[in-house]
């Protein structure tokens, strides 16, 4: 519940953020698993488009996956303050695990190459 | 001076979409950090956050325009393959690219970094533009609030700057004719 009446809850927020943290961290793992083994049945699964390749079903999922968490996430926590503190934090996490997993070098240390 | 169609929509991408997201950037993350009760009064808040919520939300969709435009119209023309024993790679940039020991990098570095973290940046930002327009004038008083949300800007700011630099030397390097 809101504090006082000028006041509104932070779940919303929280629900976006962290939405927005999952959706990073989506692109950067479906992008590092691809990147792994190009030739997987997971990889094949990606190319939504021949023209644009294996891009289209890794950023597409990660799309989907961010709007789909922030529907439900912001259901759940409408109407509620949350430990604001802690769930930014992790959403941050997830960020960074995005940043980490959309780049080469990471792919190129985990491949060996 | 004149630009066939693969080289406008190449600008309209890179110079116009993710301009404005890169330019507007500084502005908009101002305008949020100096949401401060101290610095502004009721009235003043008021009166601008409207505005902000507009830009920010003009920001947002820029950005998601860059990378769509970026993905499917500009990237399959970068991508295509030539027919088999072709000499001339100018129409084909990857394969221009790739053909070079000494350029390689731009695709298997640059591109393939670019490709993929500028898709966080449309992510951070609209989470940006409606965590704003969701707290309005409160913003002020929210301190930790504000924080995160200008850490989430600065990730859309990184992840745009980066596609934004590979793209501009990509182009120098094998322009998408």
């Amino acid at each position: 519940m809101a504090k006082d009446m000028n006041d509104k809850v932070n779940g919303p927020v929280a629900a976006a953020l962290l939405a927005g943290g999952i959706g990073s961290a989506a692109m950067g793992l479906i992008t590092l698993i691809y990147e792994l083994d190009d030739k997987s049945a997971f990889s094949k699964s990606m190319t939504w488009s021949k023209a644009v390749g294996g891009l289209s079903g890794k950023s597409m999922w990660a799309i989907i996956i961010f709007f789909v968490s922030w529907v439900v996430l912001h259901y759940v926590w409408k109407d509620k303050d949350t430990d604001f503190a802690r769930i930014s934090s992790i959403a941050i996490g997830l960020l960074v695990v995005g940043l980490l997993g959309t780049f080469p070098p990471i792919w190129h240390l985990l491949k060996g190459s | 001076m004149e630009m066939n169609a693969r080289e406008i929509w190449t600008v309209v991408h890179g110079m116009v979409f993710g301009f404005i997201f890169l330019l507007g950037f500084s502005g908009a993350l101002y305008a949020i950090y100096s949401m401060k009760t101290e610095w502004l009064t009721v009235e003043g808040m008021t009166k601008t956050i409207n505005n902000i919520k507009v830009y920010l939300w003009a920001l947002a969709i820029s950005v998601w325009a860059a990378v769509f435009t970026g993905a499917w119209v500009v990237y399959p023309w970068y991508r295509a393959t030539p027919p088999e024993g072709a000499t001339d790679l100018s129409t084909f940039p990857k394969f221009l690219l790739l053909a070079n020991e000494s350029t390689a990098q731009w695709h298997e570095f640059g591109m393939e970094w670019k490709e993929h973290v500028a898709f966080l940046a449309p992510i951070a930002a609209t989470v940006v533009a409606f965590a704003v327009s969701y707290y309005g004038p409160l913003l002020a008083k929210k301190v930790g609030e504000r924080r995160a949300i200008m850490i989430f800007f600065i990730f859309a700011f990184v992840a745009t700057a980066v596609a934004g630099m590979f793209g501009a030397f990509i182009t120098k390097a094998a322009a998408v004719r």
